[in-house]
């Protein structure tokens, strides 16, 4: 079946983020939004499912910290211990306030790193995957909303988003189905 | 418009008269005389028995001894360097040592409280002015509420403007002359530690703050009537000008009070650390405050919003404050030079309970109540970090105050629980009365549909 759907393009955030609500409470099915940048409040305006990304961040602060506490342990401790600048290298807990910057980076670099990858990862943003970028102004300083046609009818339609502030609508017939 | 629940009217006068009497207790059961000392100490000593068991002290001095392979070597060395002690070179006597810092007990407990709230008034005081100096959207709901804590900054700083002016020799040993005129470090410092200097500095800190406060209310409460913006760009330029005032002031107050109870110790990031502690206590409290108002539904306009960005700034000043004690602890634990360890030393020594439990309070519970951002929109989860934070930034303050004035002589009994209470009861007294004046909705600030609409 050929999914026909309405692009409208508009020029700024908060123009979007008002009309993001206004086509939801009209009971039209938005499926899709492209933006040049994240905009504040849009996945809560489109009713998106709360992101659980902080939490895997969190897991892997954790394993980061774990990783800095065994390795400061096994290097300074049990398999190469230094006197540096006189400090008690007998045991892990007198020498601590040491270890605490490394403990400090090593879980911000993994919790930051790994939230990255894994963010890409659920995006399907691997390397050499090709943009579905319907306009390339989205990338600049255009805000695309993607709303399904379904059995609504295209002059209506149009003519609502015309007046949530739209700069430009046009009507997409998409001959393959995702 | 807000008026002080009566019962928390009475609740507040009735912590105040008990809080008094208390302090009253406090000076008046101090040890008059050496005799009084001796038997003190006579009673200490038959419970004593056990704690000396645990005492390191020997240990290292041994370890030292040997090493320097000098016998007595570790015992002078902190015998010249220690700044353990804010008499420790005048007494004569052990007893006299330990009668002074008897004395100054119910002074330092009045102290510790007086500052602590009012540094909470001043802190918000810096936050007013960061939302105008900055022109924020989001805070404007929030103006009365602060200008309703700030109203305690006028007694709270006079309090302590007191305080500190006839505490004299029982917190600032450089203002014995008998002590100066032997100690070739504090002759140094006497061009900045000198005592008519000291009260001239603390009477334009009072001026400055105080008189930013009255002119920014006054400002703010124009603004409500006024058909133009006149009344808010004064009070943009006064809030610029305060905290660059506040910024200079501050670092030296944090001198003055704090850090010359032991004139040989310093430490540079000692400003920015009462600072730290001073700003994260603030916010807790308008957050406290705005979370009281909005539960007798006088804050309608404020959201869970505005309470979201106010545990957020209580979650990264938390943290803030940590990078700060851990940055002066780390560097000065690892240099380790008998003249700047000596404040970690005794801290740890005689205070470790509360030295390691502060850090606990006020780091590892706020960061783990408020880490998830739904938990920083609901009320009693921030009223629970809340109360971790204000309680650790109490000790914070304490462990400021005691350790450099009254050495191993502390505890927390009843000159310390009665200032608090007195302190409690006036700062609830004022800052409710403070709140009631006017509306609590700031009328005609440029930002005030911003800041009712806000969404992040």
């Amino acid at each position: 079946m050929a999914a026909k759907k309405i692009h409208a393009i508009y020029t700024d955030d908060d123009l979007l983020l008002q009309a993001v609500n206004q086509t939801r409470a009209a009971k039209y099915h938005i499926s899709e939004i492209f933006t040049p940048f994240p905009v504040h409040g849009l996945d809560h305006a489109l009713g998106l499912a709360p992101t659980r990304l902080a939490i895997t961040s969190f897991l892997y602060g954790l394993c980061g910290l774990t990783v800095a506490v065994l390795m400061m342990n096994y290097m300074m401790i049990q398999d190469w211990p230094q006197n540096i600048g006189g400090k008690p290298s007998f045991t892990f807990y007198q020498n601590m306030p040491t270890f605490i910057p490394i403990m400090f980076e090593l879980t911000v670099f993994f919790a930051g790193h790994l939230m990255v990858i894994t963010f890409y990862m659920r995006s399907k943003l691997w390397p050499f995957r090709k943009a579905e970028n319907p306009d390339p102004r989205t990338t600049d300083a255009h805000f695309l909303m993607e709303v399904d046609v379904d059995n609504h009818d295209v002059e209506t339609l149009s003519k609502f988003l015309y007046d949530t502030g739209a700069s430009e609508i046009s009507l997409i017939e998409n001959e393959q189905d995702h | 418009m807000y008026t002080l629940p009566s019962k928390l009217k009475l609740f507040s006068i009735v912590l105040m008269v008990l809080g008094l009497a208390g302090i009253i207790f406090g000076f008046m059961t101090t040890p008059k005389t050496i005799d009084d000392v001796k038997k003190i100490l006579a009673e200490q000593e038959a419970h004593h028995g056990e704690n000396h068991a645990v005492d390191h002290k020997e240990d290292t001095a041994n370890f030292i001894d040997i090493a320097r392979g000098e016998e007595g070597y570790s015992g002078a060395a902190m015998e010249h360097a220690t700044d353990l002690s804010a008499e420790g070179h005048g007494a004569s006597s052990h007893e006299e040592h330990v009668l002074h810092q008897l004395q100054t007990r119910p002074w330092s407990a009045t102290f510790v409280a007086a500052f602590f709230f009012m540094m909470i008034a001043l802190g918000v005081l810096v936050f007013y002015a960061i939302q105008f100096a900055s022109q924020a959207g989001w805070s404007p709901v929030l103006y009365r509420v602060m200008e309703g804590i700030t109203s305690y900054l006028l007694p709270g700083s006079i309090i302590v403007f007191v305080l500190v002016i006839f505490a004299g020799e029982h917190f600032y040993p450089w203002q014995n002359a008998d002590l100066v005129a032997e100690d070739k470090i504090l002759q140094g410092k006497s061009g900045y530690l000198n005592f008519p200097f000291f009260v001239i500095r603390a009477a334009i800190y009072l001026l400055g703050w105080n008189i930013y406060r009255y002119y920014s209310r006054k400002n703010s409460l124009a603004q409500a009537e006024a058909n133009n913006f006149d009344h808010y760009r004064k009070n943009f330029k006064a809030s610029v000008f305060f905290l660059i005032f506040f910024l200079l002031t501050e670092a030296t107050m944090a001198w003055d009070w704090f850090m010359s109870m032991t004139p040989h110790w310093y430490s540079t990031l000692f400003a920015w650390y009462v600072f730290a502690t001073m700003f994260v206590s603030s916010i807790t409290v308008i957050a406290l405050v705005t979370i009281h108002l909005k539960s007798k539904g006088l804050l309608s306009f404020v959201s869970d919003r505005h309470l979201h960005d106010l545990a957020k700034y209580m979650f990264a000043f938390s943290i803030f404050w940590t990078y700060l004690w851990f940055s002066q602890f780390m560097l000065i634990w690892y240099s380790n030079i008998p003249e700047e360890v000596t404040y970690f030393i005794i801290r740890i020594q005689e205070y470790q309970g509360l030295f390691f439990g502060m850090l606990i309070l006020n780091f590892v519970f706020p960061m783990l109540v408020l880490m998830n951002s739904d938990f920083k929109k609901v009320p009693w989860f921030v009223v629970i970090a809340a109360v971790f934070i204000l309680v650790g930034h109490y000790i914070d303050v304490f462990l400021l105050v005691m350790p450099s004035t009254v050495g191993h002589n502390w505890g927390f009994g009843i000159p310390e629980i009665a200032a608090l209470l007195f302190f409690a009861g006036l700062f609830i007294l004022v800052v409710g009365n403070g709140l009631g004046k006017v509306s609590l909705r700031p009328k005609n600030d440029p930002f005030i549909k911003e800041s009712e609409n806000y969404h992040f």
